[in-house]
């Protein structure tokens, strides 16, 4: 294809220079022509370089492994003609660019604050006629859960449209990555979404790492892998347990809550803390797994996979289970790649796209991961596939336990690169989890930008209970399990 | 069916039945244990790599209400000065009470931390309803308060449970930071709570800001404002640091 994009790697720093610099009409031309030609959009953010805004943009091939990546440059211009009309998953990016540097995408189908709550710059969505109404949930839930603000417009039980409005959580993270102590930067990356503090952590430093060409050893990427796995396992069952309990099938919401605990009691005994916190350091990691603890976990692990196996198998036999989750909350393929869902609850909807195996790094280079797709895009396949998930994960980590080495865990960090661009992709229990981090002249980090894969797949919610029964829309909502903060940042 | 009786058979018994004995891994980061002596001269090396600010120096003190158990310091102390322990009962009724100070033992402090009112047990000892009020935290808080009703931690047989609506409150548990975006949510839970109510900050963001204290995007004028009746700190605490503390605070 005829067009300028820089051909990059997961975890590949590239001189700032290099970026190739568009205008926006060709930029928008060429980006709208790769997501055609079957591309993805990984990232779209601004950053304020001296007094101009830049407009960056990252799709990746997932066949081979290759992301592409171009800016543009916008000096006084206050508008273009947006993106999402002919690339729906640029949508939230767009609103996210408008909200922080007021430049304004012409002809956005949606145009409207993310993460400034504001009742007057906020118009929700209108349904008209008999019988309509509206029901508004939130931002404080009934359970012990985020806030956000949900509104139905509902015909009677069905619900025709939702409405998320997020932003409640916003914490200001990206502002807060300026600050100069790595211990702060590598501690706030662990609290972006603390179910996912491996992940975060784990994708945070590793282009931290590659900035400062450093090299993880064999050993630490394993060890690294393995508490990956264990996030995996540990969210998946306990979203098993949530969603049993979502159609009162109560057995199972107890059992696998039990097991859950055994997952985070493991992660807890390598590192001290039940969510993984204090795992993960620059240039590896601050606990290693000695050969006690290597068969306490093998134990654990392997009395888990005998207990998932039975409980599952009782769970997804259970007719009354079944009627609830299936043909419930339908996203189909289509739909789940034009908005770019990621992560299971894409592979659930039959997208086969899994950074573990489409830009493998650490552990995953040396251990292959295979992906794993269902096709009915319901809840019971966003169920399922937590299922066998959880025993895929179960396997990863019995190969790479086997293959530890008494090698070191953690090797020093250089000083990082000056005027460099790095993207880091990591698959987290939920999806692709990003990480850009541009470093100004003085090797000090300048920019970082997140983005957690709830950013992808809210809107994927929103269009999942259309036509559904507001009573269903518990159990939608936790087959996707999404993050509050990790949106709202 | 079979299968269905063979996993209510494996499942067992799964709750912990002497809960304020309960054992912890020795790897967990409870109660730190400080001690100036070993400090070495001139070296602030802790207070420096604290991504909290939770250290002071001469005399050596510990904020747990700011510290979020990472272990950076014990890590860095070349004396041994700090060295955490694996204690969880670390809640206070004070805000003073959660500074820890050198030389002072797990037991002085236990002993000290929270302060037990004969009231309270008459008014919720054998029923507290609490809403939780999650404010900008990074759902590690409320995850731990959701495990501490699960099968394991069982918090309701003490007739403490977590409510839908405030109105069916007798208290709010808070966590995270306080959002400028959740200020006025927060507010309004705490007020549609009928009294005497009782306010717990969970978490060293919902204490101190935590990790987020110097972000420009909180609000933390409720805690300014508000009484706050226990400290759970911790990030996130342990189900045992806030069971033990609510039966401890409860005199249960």
């Amino acid at each position: 294809m005829n067009n300028n994009w820089l051909e990059i790697k997961n975890l590949e720093a590239i001189p700032l220079s290099e970026i190739p610099r568009l205008d926006i009409n060709s930029f928008r031309e060429q980006l709208v022509k790769k997501i055609k030609s079957g591309e993805r959009l990984v990232q779209l953010f601004g950053n304020k370089d001296n007094d101009d805004v830049v407009l960056y943009g990252i799709t990746a091939n997932d066949d081979n492994s290759k992301l592409y990546l171009a800016s543009c440059i916008f000096d006084n211009k206050k508008e273009y003609e947006s993106l999402t009309q002919d690339v729906p998953a640029a949508h939230l990016f767009e609103r996210e660019f408008y909200e922080q540097f007021d430049i304004k995408p012409l002809n956005h189908p949606w145009l409207k604050p993310l993460r400034k709550i504001n009742a007057e710059l906020y118009n929700f969505f209108k349904m008209e006629g008999e019988d309509v109404h509206e029901v508004g949930v939130g931002p404080i839930h009934a359970g012990i859960i985020e806030p956000g603000h949900f509104r139905f417009s509902c015909h009677g039980e069905k619900i025709y449209h939702l409405e998320i409005q997020l932003g409640f959580q916003h914490r200001g993270i990206e502002k807060l990555f300026r600050k100069n102590n790595p211990v702060y930067l590598l501690k706030l990356a662990e609290s972006v979404s603390g179910d996912s503090v491996i992940a975060h952590a784990s994708t945070f430093v590793r282009a931290v790492e590659s900035l400062s060409n450093c090299n993880v050893s064999y050993n630490a990427n394993l060890i690294r892998a393995i508490a990956l796995e264990l996030e995996r396992i540990a969210v998946h069952l306990g979203d098993l347990s949530a969603l049993s309990n979502d159609v009162a099938y109560l057995t199972g919401s107890s059992v696998f809550g039990a097991l859950r605990t055994k997952v985070i009691n493991t992660t807890m005994s390598l590192c001290g803390n039940r969510f993984g916190r204090g795992l993960i350091n620059y240039g590896g990691v601050n606990y290693e797994i000695d050969d006690a603890l290597k068969s306490k976990i093998l134990n654990t692990i392997n009395s888990l996979e005998e207990e998932v196996n039975l409980a599952s198998e009782v769970l997804f036999s259970s007719a009354s289970v079944l009627e609830r989750f299936e043909k419930t909350g339908i996203v189909d393929k289509e739909t789940a790649i034009q908005i770019g869902m990621v992560g299971p609850a894409a592979r659930a909807s039959g997208v086969s796209i899994d950074v573990r195996a489409d830009h493998p790094s650490g552990a995953y280079q040396y251990f292959p991961v295979h992906k794993l797709t269902l096709n009915s895009g319901d809840v019971f396949a966003r169920a399922y596939i937590r299922y066998v998930e959880i025993i895929q994960s179960i396997k990863i980590i019995r190969e790479q336990l086997e293959n530890l080495s008494k090698e070191n865990i953690i090797s020093s960090l250089g000083s990082l690169e000056p005027n460099k661009f790095v993207i880091s992709l990591t698959e987290g229990w939920r999806g692709e989890v990003s990480y850009v981090i541009l470093t100004d002249e003085t090797g000090k980090i300048k920019k970082v930008k997140i983005k957690d894969p709830s950013f992808n797949n809210w809107f994927a919610l929103a269009l999942a209970v259309r036509g559904n029964d507001i009573s269903d829309f518990p159990l939608c909502n936790k087959s996707f399990n999404l993050s509050y903060c990790g949106f709202d940042l | 069916m079979m299968n269905l009786i063979k996993l209510r058979k494996q499942h067992g018994f799964q709750t912990i039945n002497d809960i304020k004995n309960a054992l912890i891994l020795d790897t967990h980061r409870g109660f730190p244990l400080l001690d100036e002596s070993k400090c070495e001269l001139n070296c602030s090396e802790c207070k420096e790599i604290c991504p909290t600010e939770a250290i002071e120096l001469n005399p050596l003190s510990l904020d747990l209400g700011k510290c979020i158990f990472c272990g950076e310091c014990e890590k860095i102390c070349k004396g041994n000065g700090i060295r955490f322990t694996s204690n969880y009962k670390i809640a206070a009724t004070s805000r003073n009470n959660l500074i820890v100070s050198s030389q002072q033992s797990y037991e002085e402090y236990e002993l000290k931390a929270i302060e037990i009112k004969e009231k309270i047990y008459k008014l919720f000892g054998r029923s507290l309803k609490l809403r939780q009020v999650s404010a900008g935290g990074c759902n590690g808080c409320e995850m731990e308060l959701a495990a501490t009703t699960n099968v394991n931690f069982d918090i309701t047989r003490f007739g403490i449970d977590f409510v839908a609506s405030p109105r069916h409150a007798d208290g709010i548990v808070i966590t995270g930071p306080i959002t400028k975006n959740m200020a006025s949510a927060l507010l309004d839970a705490y007020k549609s709570i009928g009294e005497p109510k009782i306010v717990i900050a969970f978490g060293a963001c919902a204490i101190s800001g935590g990790i987020f204290y110097e972000s420009d995007e909180l609000d933390r004028s409720f805690i300014e404002n508000h009484k706050v009746d226990l400290y759970i700190p911790g990030c996130p605490p342990h189900p045992l640091t806030f069971i033990n503390a609510l039966l401890k605070y409860l005199n249960i």
